[in-house]
């Protein structure tokens, strides 16, 4: 399988007796057998939709390409290395991802990022809903979710805490969609090309960035270009939604004795 | 402009003040500010919840507490409890808080159903001199036994993992957050020595307690806290939280006071901030999508333990439940709707969802009729209170029964219903270090021990006295309850005779 020392490939097309393509299962398999032999550099290629790839892993020096369109739950719990998607990816990419990067050269499904603690995810193009449910951070670590064009609604729903960065590349209105930050009580959603207070949900307000907001944009923005060989105009504005309050449900119920 | 009526006291602590001998043990006792000395005496102030933890450290027993004797004048309609919570919510426009199970009277089905013994026909067996088996699996029947060449079963020849438990009974899932570290340490070294289950709660694992991985059931909750894949391969099964049958449909608040540096470094969030868990699992809206989380998980944990799902006992329960079966999961766990909480909203805690008696035996013969009981583990919670609640459980259809209330009581709970309020006097329920150095870990866990361990011996008595030699014979053995309640339709339900109708 290996075509060098350094990089293994896996044919993720390859079809069995009765024609289907490699099952997860065997997908997965595969990818932990190389990693435990010590092979870090992996290549995917004719991903067919298979599910859960590379959930679990993660070496700091692990690196795994996958051409084609992964299934749903790509990178769950996640836990270091690189996920380079070149095509798009689906629903649920970066499942309550620990830490390291995913690239994805293309879209993003719904619920990307949920629930995520750690680590990196840049999107070339667009996401679907609830991008970033109730992402946390502890001890200052927190995830951060790139996401080049837009986003659907409910972006950052119950965020408690890391960074969203919604950059509206090649948008013409708002890049994010209603109920921004519905209930969060932690992190920040960058949004560049602006939002309305109507978009906000529940818990949220919009900020002017500070400096250390603008180190993060400019960071993240470098980071895009890098990944993507691509070029920011810098002069966009850059608007910050944060929560009113880290308890948001303070007074909201009545303990008496009855 | 002030709107505030007081809602009336509702406990009265009398101190017999010739009997006290002024020693103040009481009033440090009370973490609910409720008792003051003042003038040479313990006098009385308001906020008593009758948590009794005065009343039992009193060293000359000169402390009782009581309903106030000036009560609400008698209404059959409009009870104390009912114009209570108006005068509180006419205050405060807030939802009312709760803890602990349903505290309603309209829902004890236990109470009707009768056990069968051996009498003549079928010789009854002495547990005390026979072996009676109380061993239990968790997790997916392979449904099919692998014989090795020399004849014997291959138990290492089966594809799915299975935890193999000393007695049918869980400790169910009650995080560190609702619990105290003490709490917690206790319950799972009762675990442990007991080779039962123990449920972590949705606040994931502190570090000191890896030591007991093998004894847990790790809980993925729709705010996914502390869930990494290390903690996920170090237990021996993994729950899907999908709902809790003290609040069915309801996301967990645990309020930024209890969050402190233990409860954030365990749920790795932030100091001080709310933890809030989602009502929904926001990836999972079908169960095409539960079948997603099952199996990533599965995948995540490359296969090693079993992933089962937790559901709320509600109105849709067996359909709900067959889904779950072929979503994949290996185990099945029904909360009815007693079981307990550390906090939900009155108004759902009392109000939605089904008795567990109903709700086992509906999954029970569902799953049955459909041909996939004999896959699963079925696990079944909501206040199974004494050992006669498990054994008629298992007999309506459970594998194995989870137990968290009585094993506070054990610990020395005494249910007063404020552990939303995180001042639990017996150290349990909260988060204060002071009240929760109040509970001796050593002295808790051997008293869940001994509970638990009288538990399994009145199992192995009542199977002795019907004559059954191993509890997997009684699982869903209806032939030996009969109802004795008023409504025959609930008999039906059950699929349980009535009492006096026979064999034949």
């Amino acid at each position: 399988m290996s075509d060098d020392n350094s990089t293994v490939v896996i044919d993720a097309g390859e079809r069995d007796r009765l024609g289907h393509p490699l099952d997860y299962r065997e997908l997965n398999r595969r990818i932990r057998k190389t990693l435990s032999e010590g092979q870090e550099r992996i290549v995917l290629m004719n991903v067919m939709g298979q599910r859960y790839i590379a959930s679990a892993t993660g070496g700091t020096r692990m690196r795994i390409e996958i051409h084609g369109t992964p299934g749903n739950d790509l990178g769950a719990f996640l836990n270091g290395g690189t996920l380079e998607v070149f095509g798009n990816a689906q629903d649920v990419t970066a499942n309550t991802m620990n830490g390291g990067r995913i690239v994805v050269h293309g879209n993003s499904g719904d619920i990307t990022g949920l629930a995520a603690r750690g680590g990196t995810l840049l999107v070339k193009g667009n996401s679907g809903y609830r991008v970033g449910i109730h992402i946390k951070e502890f001890e200052g670590v927190g995830p951060s979710l790139v996401i080049g064009g837009f986003v659907n609604d409910y972006v950052g729903e119950y965020m408690a805490g890391g960074t969203i960065f919604v950059m509206g590349l090649g948008c013409t209105s708002s890049p994010v969609g209603l109920n921004v930050g519905a209930g969060m009580h932690g992190g920040r959603i960058l949004v560049r090309g602006g939002l309305d207070e109507h978009q906000l949900g529940p818990g949220a307000c919009l900020a002017e960035l500070d400096e250390k907001d603008a180190a993060v944009v400019e960071g993240l923005m470098s980071q895009y270009e890098a990944a993507f060989a691509a070029t920011i105009d810098r002069s966009v504005p850059v608007l910050k939604v944060m929560p009113l309050d880290s308890r948001p449900f303070r007074g909201h119920y009545d303990s008496t004795t009855i | 402009m002030r709107t505030d009526i007081k809602v009336p006291e509702k406990y009265l602590p009398i101190i017999d003040q010739e009997a006290c001998i002024r020693c103040k043990r009481c009033i440090k006792s009370c973490s609910y500010g409720a008792l003051e000395f003042k003038d040479d005496k313990v006098r009385v102030k308001d906020g008593c919840v009758s948590c009794l933890r005065c009343v039992i450290d009193c060293p000359t027993s000169a402390i009782t507490v009581v309903e106030r004797p000036s009560s609400y004048a008698p209404h059959a309609v409009f009870s104390p409890e009912i114009r209570r919570s108006i005068m509180a919510q006419a205050n405060s426009g807030g939802v009312l808080l709760s803890s602990c199970g349903a505290n309603a009277e309209y829902m004890d089905i236990f109470n009707d159903i009768l056990l069968d013994a051996a009498q003549v026909t079928n010789p009854s067996i002495d547990p005390l001199r026979e072996p009676v088996e109380t061993k239990t699996y968790l997790g997916r029947r392979p449904g099919k036994v692998v014989v090795d060449d020399d004849g014997r079963i291959d138990l290492d020849a089966s594809e799915t993992p299975i935890v193999v438990m000393d007695m049918p009974i869980m400790i169910g899932h009650i995080s560190l957050g609702s619990i105290s570290y003490n709490a917690q340490a206790a319950l799972f070294r009762a675990a442990s020595e007991l080779n039962i289950l123990a449920g972590t709660g949705e606040g994931g694992l502190h570090n000191d307690f890896y030591c007991h991985s093998k004894n847990l059931c790790a809980e993925v909750a729709s705010g996914r806290f502390g869930v990494t894949s290390h903690y996920l391969k170090e237990v021996s099964c993994v729950d899907i939280k999908i709902g809790q049958g003290a609040k069915p449909g309801h996301g967990g608040h645990l309020p930024g006071e209890k969050v402190q540096k233990l409860i954030s470094e365990t749920r790795m969030i932030p100091l001080g901030t709310d933890a809030l868990s989602p009502y929904p699992h926001h990836d999972i809206y079908s169960i095409e999508d539960l079948q997603q989380l099952i199996s990533v998980l599965k995948e995540s944990t490359e296969y090693s333990v079993p992933v089962g799902v937790k559901i709320a006992a509600v109105h849709n329960v067996g359909a709900i439940a067959s889904g779950i079966v072929r979503a994949g999961a290996d185990f099945l766990t029904i909360d009815g709707l007693r079981g307990g909480t550390g906090s939900a909203p009155r108004v759902i805690r009392d109000h939605a969802g089904m008795p567990i008696e109903i709700a086992v035996s509906a999954v029970d013969q569902r799953l049955q009729e459909e041909g996939l009981r004999d896959k699963v583990t079925l696990c079944a919670s909501g206040s199974i209170r004494t050992a006669a609640d498990m054994i008629k459980c298992i007999a309506l259809g459970a594998d194995v029964v989870g137990v968290c209330t009585s094993a506070m009581i054990a610990m020395g709970c005494t249910v007063c219903q404020q552990c939303h309020r995180g001042a639990c006097s017996w150290g349990i329920a909260t988060q204060v270090p002071e009240l929760a150095a109040r509970l001796d870990t050593e002295v808790a866990a051997q008293r869940v021990i001994n509970m638990f361990h009288a538990w399994n011996e009145e199992l192995k008595e009542i199977m002795g006295a019907m004559g059954i030699d191993s509890v997997e014979s009684l699982v869903g053995n209806r032939d030996r309850l009969r109802y004795i309640g008023p409504n025959p339709r609930i008999a039906e339900i059950l699929d349980v005779k009535h009492s006096g109708e026979g064999w034949g």
